[in-house]
């Protein structure tokens, strides 16, 4: 059964125009960019949670900006359920699509108590309601992400990180978001309050019905939430399956890379043989061809052409690298 | 009182540091005690806050202007008493026999100086070495630390490099006088994956090549499993457990670090839900009575809350703070 995709992103490109020094204004070098993302294709579906993967400057944070409305995509286009998202007005946008960030310290105003942050969200997009109502779903929401409701009149400085965590999320659901963008939501906090917020933003999905877009680079966390999971290197998806056959059977070798360098916390199985050597090439000026062929342990003269997507039968398991170029993948008709 | 293999390098005797002043003073690290062997690699885990942080800078007096007096208890390195030494006295040891590396490799290198005048700084202050035998032996360094095309990078600026780059710097800056007891912390948190394996590979390396002992900080229980010899684990400003990594992560014999490892999402695939350990750490300005996780312990009777913070053995060479050890099952 065919279930149609709730987002489906098509080809999205964005750059970031870098600023110049005088220096080079002066010597009249060419103005450059960074291709955050390059071509970049997805889909989600109700009621699952996607876990987008990869280093810092992979343009996985770009992303979910893209999607939450925060930037416009340059190339390509998004599409809410067959309908362009830059057609939707930001207000209805803002109501289907809803973001938490990672830093629960900076997320937050600090000059107002949760009951006046939740109390706005639904003033402004819920004017319908009156203040008896807004105070009645303030007080669920509370509940409904494990905080008691006599918090309310608190300012944020009085909660920990994992309180305000969960504040951030009490305030993305206020408006019955039907996807919630979750960028690196536990990374700034402790092993014994992640574990926690994931558990609430997994009942939350089963509860409510939601999608989520899980952003993060802690790879054990997203095999732990995501049904699907995209592997981003160099504003590119290199990879993309369902989560058991992408740690199981990684076809990428930066996906291999990736997977083996994750410290398996296991004294008997000690793994540190280093897979790939070097670091992220610039992004200012990528690599022609694959991302990825200035560090792969694979690289042939082919990958510096450009690289098509292959698929697997289903079409469920993608992979950009032409050795994947097997029996069991082949380019899409 | 545990014991390393051989005599040990470090020895730390009921460690107290206190931060602040007055009524505000917290105690970050309490009645620490660890020792560490020639060539051995210790872990020191906990959460942020738990005071791991703190006892490693507090070994050689890098804890700012906040001290609320000095460390109380005694830290015998190489058989000197680092507690006792002048300011003048620890500056000879600092950065020649102990070397640290931390968490940010940006703010820790000097943005103004190039590289291989900061190696070359530390050579000529600690060894005397001429500025041309200064910048030979930086250039050696930075070939045995991975740093591709050295002879360039020599007159390089700090931000030249990646942060990979700059922990590799940063750690030949470290090892530049040939150190025993390199510290540690957090050395690859702000890294990405693939180049904190890099890194962790590099330090066991130049262990195994030089016999250098290293102090460990981390939250990673990854890394910890990854490359620690033995582990102490520190909760609320204590050590509650302390053992071989293998005792540690097979028989854990103290709650929180059995919670810990439970919380943790497995490498081996799904779990229907993960086992959060209930509640937060606790303020240091006013810790719980008695065992400082008894607030958050599954296991915790009311002996817990007069508890004594007593490290008991609980087989040879693994300790615990747990007054209901017994009843754990391991």
């Amino acid at each position: 059964m065919l279930i149609e995709p709730l987002l489906e992103i098509r080809d999205v490109s964005k750059t970031f125009p870098q600023p110049r020094t005088l220096l080079e204004v002066l010597a009249r070098q060419p103005k450059r960019t960074l291709h955050a993302l390059r071509g970049v294709s997805l889909m989600l579906r109700p009621g699952e949670t996607l876990g987008i993967v990869g280093e810092s400057g992979c343009g996985k944070s770009t992303l979910g900006r893209c999607l939450a409305g925060l930037h416009t995509p340059e190339g390509g286009e998004i599409l809410w359920r067959r309908q362009p998202l830059s057609d939707i007005r930001r207000a209805d946008r803002s109501r289907r699509i809803q973001m938490v960030f990672q830093d629960p310290y900076s997320s937050l105003n600090p000059r107002m108590t949760i009951a006046q942050m939740l109390d706005e969200v639904l003033f402004v997009h819920a004017p319908s309601m009156s203040s008896a109502e807004r105070r009645d779903r303030t007080d669920s929401l509370l509940q409904m992400v494990g905080l008691s409701p006599g918090l309310k009149n608190r300012l944020p400085h009085a909660f920990s990180g994992g309180q305000r965590q969960r504040i951030s999320i009490a305030r993305a659901l206020a408006l019955e978001p039907e996807v919630l963008v979750a960028d690196e939501p536990v990374s700034a906090l402790d092993v014994s309050v992640q574990a926690q917020i994931i558990n609430l933003l997994e009942s939350l999905r089963e509860k409510l019905g939601i999608s989520i877009i899980f952003i993060a680079h802690d790879l054990n966390v997203v095999r732990h939430i995501s049904h699907r999971v995209a592997v981003m290197y160099l504003g590119q998806i290199v990879e993309t399956a369902a989560t058991e056959t992408l740690f199981g059977n990684p076809q990428h070798p930066y996906t291999q890379a990736l997977l083996s360098a994750i410290p398996v916390p296991d004294p008997d199985i000690r793994s540190l043989q280093v897979g790939v050597q070097g670091e992220l090439p610039d992004p200012l000026s990528p690599p022609p061809g694959c991302g990825f062929s200035t560090r792969c342990p694979f690289v042939m003269d082919k990958c510096e052409k450009p690289i098509p997507e292959f698929f697997d039968s289903g079409g469920e398991h993608h992979v950009r690298c032409i050795r994947a170029h097997s029996s069991t993948f082949s380019v899409p008709a | 009182m545990i014991t390393g293999a051989s005599s040990p390098l470090l020895r730390v005797d009921s460690l107290q540091v206190r931060f602040g002043s007055g009524k505000d003073a917290v105690t970050a690290v309490d009645n620490a005690s660890f020792n560490i062997a020639p060539g051995e690699v210790f872990g020191l885990v906990g959460e942020s806050g738990s005071g791991k942080s703190a006892t490693c800078r507090s070994l050689i007096r890098l804890y700012g202007g906040s001290i609320a007096s000095l460390p109380k208890g005694s830290i015998t390195f190489n058989g000197r008493d680092l507690v006792r030494l002048s300011d003048k006295e620890l500056t000879e040891i600092r950065g020649a026999e102990i070397a640290m590396i931390f968490q940010d490799p940006m703010s820790a290198l000097n943005p103004t100086m190039r590289i291989g005048d900061q190696i070359g700084e530390s050579l000529r202050r600690h060894q005397n070495l001429s500025s041309r035998a200064a910048r030979e032996r930086a250039l050696h360094l930075l070939r045995s630390v991975g740093v591709t095309a050295p002879e360039r990078r020599l007159d390089n600026y700090p931000h030249h490099f990646s942060g990979g780059m700059r922990q590799r710097v940063l750690i030949a800056l470290a090892l530049a006088c040939r150190p025993k007891l390199l510290i540690a912390d957090e050395p690859t948190t702000a890294l990405d994956v693939t180049v904190q394996q890099q890194i962790l590979r590099l330090i066991l390396d130049l262990r195994q090549q030089t016999n250098l002992a290293v102090l460990l900080v981390t939250h990673d229980l990854g890394v910890v499993a990854q490359t620690c010899d033995r582990v102490a684990v520190m909760y609320a400003g204590r050590i509650v457990e302390t053992g071989t990594t293998r005792q540690i992560f097979r028989r854990p014999a103290h709650p929180y670090t059995r919670a810990l490892l439970n919380a943790l999402p497995s490498s081996a695939g799904r779990k229907d839900t993960l086992a959060p350990i209930e509640g937060e750490p606790p303020s240091l300005a006013a810790p719980p009575s008695g065992c400082r996780f008894h607030p958050r312990c599954p296991l915790a009777v009311d002996a817990c809350k007069q508890a004594e913070h007593v490290l008991r053995a609980v087989e040879p060479g693994h300790e615990s703070a747990c007054i209901r050890v017994g009843e754990l099952g391991c």
